[in-house]
């Protein structure tokens, strides 16, 4: 679930609030995103990839909230991994990020004809 | 939410889209090639909700080779057990073939190794993006953040637009159309399966109650594996997985069509767990962008899911990646009422899938076609119908007037008691006849609690109707898994294992109070023993 916003990096664009499917967020007076209903939050981890300050946290428990350092979370190189790695934004022209869904067919293909190890 | 002083936006259009999902757009895209006026509503965004926008849907993709498609087909027809239909799967397999190319524009379409461009399988999240710009640069007018809550009828009783809650903006929104397409998906029960709790089978109670029939209902038992406590239903590196049992004994799943029916199996006995050692080391280096979100719940709880084994279970899909849905009755997706279609989710997917569920490939391929099928008739048919007269009405009352104000803890309550039907495994993919009537007595008595005291809270109208969509749709699943007394495709029945010629039929069902039901027999007998 949506477990932190760190405001100081938020530019207050209201991006994440507009694109919640679920609607957990809201944008307050001062144009800050708070977490308007945690218990919505169906953690899909699309406020992340629309976030382009890297400024959300979702925590992939998906049945109750996890109180989380703040600190941790910043110094844990998490932030901005969803969309990095998606090669949104300034990521797209990397080609260490380039989109490499296609090779989808050729995994199930490849797991298909692997066999299993002889059992223990 | 009737209250005079809520403002209320007032639109009027030809054709009104509800949803905006990968079918929503779809369609929206499709009636506003026809040169009709369009608006498009979403619970949520319009890009970021429904089941596609966070997955990564590969196409029911076959090249328009007669022998190739003909084959393709007999492969579908194989599983579908008398159930679907060779004209409607070629339709879907020529609209798909011909639709993915056209949105080169709004889709990277990315080259393999060999510089060939890539159509079949598309990334959710820059899909359900790209859609967006289409149908925003179609002239269609998109308004996101707004749930519709009912359909309205004009004074001659027919399907003329709806209206619902700008969650957001705050109001109300007022849409009178000459055509609606209803595209709200399917209905997991909010079980935890990723990007699945926009999807409360909302539409099919809106068109219900407009006279709506549902077809299908009974294949709705789908399930897909995760990581216990994520929502991260992406099941292709499960393909590799190990399985083992709490006290580390290897567990000899197979592969194939029954992993699913042994998982469960196991997960009734107790945890199962997983390891994905078997994933190649390329393959390992290659997955962050290949599924971006796959690895998010491992990394951040420091788990390599490569060496240590980690709890998995099963989240439950009901008619998402199940069949049933609204019953359409012609080539362009309209449903039993006159002037409503329905596409993607929200419909009977029976035409190409029959008994079986198609799973995500012949999905996509449905939403994308059934989509434009819908849309495109709602244009013709809002074209010779005009815009309707007079002042508009609903349907219903019912969790629509302000009534009974229920506590967020007794709204929570209620949706706990229906998952607790339909969700576990020992009551909905493995099925029998007294569990069925045991669990349709069980939801019979919620329904009449929410019609007894509609549940109304004040801030959020929304939550009444999904609660209500819920319970409806729960009943019509497990009525039509009841009234089936047999075993056919993914509706297995430990009482009935057999499947019986006296069900060779569609099984119709509708009704909100009283929910009914009725066979309607195939006109060709099926040759028993053939298929099965």
């Amino acid at each position: 679930m949506i477990e932190l916003i760190f405001t100081d990096l938020c530019n207050g664009c209201g991006k994440c609030v507009e694109v919640c499917p679920t609607n957990a967020l809201a944008l307050t007076e001062q144009a800050v995103p708070t977490i308007r209903d945690q218990s919505t939050c169906q953690t899909c981890f699309m406020c992340e990839l629309y976030c382009a300050s890297d400024a959300l946290y979702v925590d992939p428990d998906c049945e109750q909230p996890r109180p989380l350092d703040p600190q941790t979370i910043r110094d844990s190189g998490l932030l901005g991994q969803y969309r990095r790695d998606s090669g949104w934004d300034e990521w797209a022209a990397d080609p260490r990020y380039t989109n490499q869904h296609w090779r989808m067919d050729g995994i199930f293909a490849l797991a298909r004809n692997t066999p299993p190890p002889a059992k223990p | 939410m009737t209250s005079t002083s809520t403002p209320l936006l007032d639109l009027h259009t030809d054709v009104l889209v509800i949803g905006g999902g990968l079918a929503g757009t779809w369609a929206a895209v499709a009636a506003a090639r026809q040169g009709s006026r369009v608006i498009l509503v979403d619970k949520g965004f319009c890009g970021t909700s429904g089941v596609t926008a966070t997955a990564g849907p590969g196409h029911w993709w076959v090249p328009p080779d007669p022998q190739i498609r003909a084959s393709a087909i007999e492969k579908r027809l194989a599983t579908a057990y008398g159930l679907a239909d060779s004209r409607f799967m070629a339709r879907a397999l020529d609209t798909t073939w011909n639709s993915l190319p056209a949105i080169a524009d709004y889709y990277a379409f990315p080259q393999d190794e060999h510089g060939v461009t890539q159509y079949r399988g598309l990334r959710g999240p820059e899909y359900m993006r790209g859609m967006r710009r289409l149908v925003q640069d179609s002239g269609v007018t998109i308004l996101d953040q707004s749930p519709a809550l009912q359909l309205l009828r004009d004074a001659h009783g027919a399907v003329a637009g709806a209206s619902g809650w700008r969650r957001q903006a705050g109001g109300n929104w007022q849409v009178k159309a000459s055509a609606v397409v209803v595209a709200t998906g399917g209905c997991g029960f909010l079980s935890r399966l990723l990007g699945s709790h926009t999807n409360t089978g909302d539409g099919y109670l809106m068109a219900v109650e407009a006279g709506a029939e549902l077809s299908g209902m009974e294949f709705s038992n789908y399930y897909g594996i995760a990581a216990a406590g994520s929502s991260m239903s992406r099941s292709m590196v499960y393909t590799f997985g190990d399985y083992y049992d709490a006290s580390d004994r290897q567990l000899p799943f197979q592969q194939g069509p029954d992993f699913t029916g042994q998982l469960a199996r196991a997960l009734l006995e107790g945890p199962v767990y997983c390891r994905l050692g078997r994933v190649p080391q390329d393959i390992r280096q290659q997955l962050p962008t290949i599924q971006p979100n796959l690895m998010l719940p491992f990394d951040r709880h420091g788990i390599d899911p490569y060496q240590q084994r980690f709890p998995v279970t099963l989240h439950a899909e009901g008619t998402i990646r199940g069949v049933g849905g609204l019953r359409i009755v012609d080539d362009d997706c309209q449903t039993t009422v006159a002037g409503l279609f329905a596409a993607g989710d929200a419909s009977s997917r029976e035409p190409i899938a029959g008994a079986t569920s198609g799973g995500g490939a012949q999905n996509s391929a449905w939403a994308l076609s059934s989509g434009q099928w819908a849309g495109r008739g709602a244009a013709l048919l809002a074209q010779t119908r005009g815009a309707s007269q007079g002042s508009l009405h609903g349907f219903t009352e019912v969790g629509i007037q302000p009534s009974t104000s229920r506590s967020a803890t007794d709204i929570a309550q209620l949706i706990k008691r229906i998952q607790a039907e339909v969700h576990p495994l020992d009551k909905n993919l493995f099925r029998s006849g007294n569990q069925l009537s045991s669990s349709l007595q069980a939801l019979d008595s919620i329904w009449d609690q929410l019609r007894d005291a509609p549940p109304n809270i004040e801030d959020n109208p929304l939550r009444a109707r999904e609660l209500l969509a819920m319970a409806a749709t729960a009943r019509w699943c497990y009525h039509a898994a009841e009234q089936r007394r047999e075993s056919r495709g993914m509706h297995q029945r430990s009482d009935t294992p057999q499947q019986s010629a006296a069900f060779d039929a569609h099984l119709r069902v509708g009704g909100l109070d009283s929910v009914w039901s009725r066979h309607d027999h195939l006109k060709t007998p099926l040759t028993h023993g053939a298929l099965a």
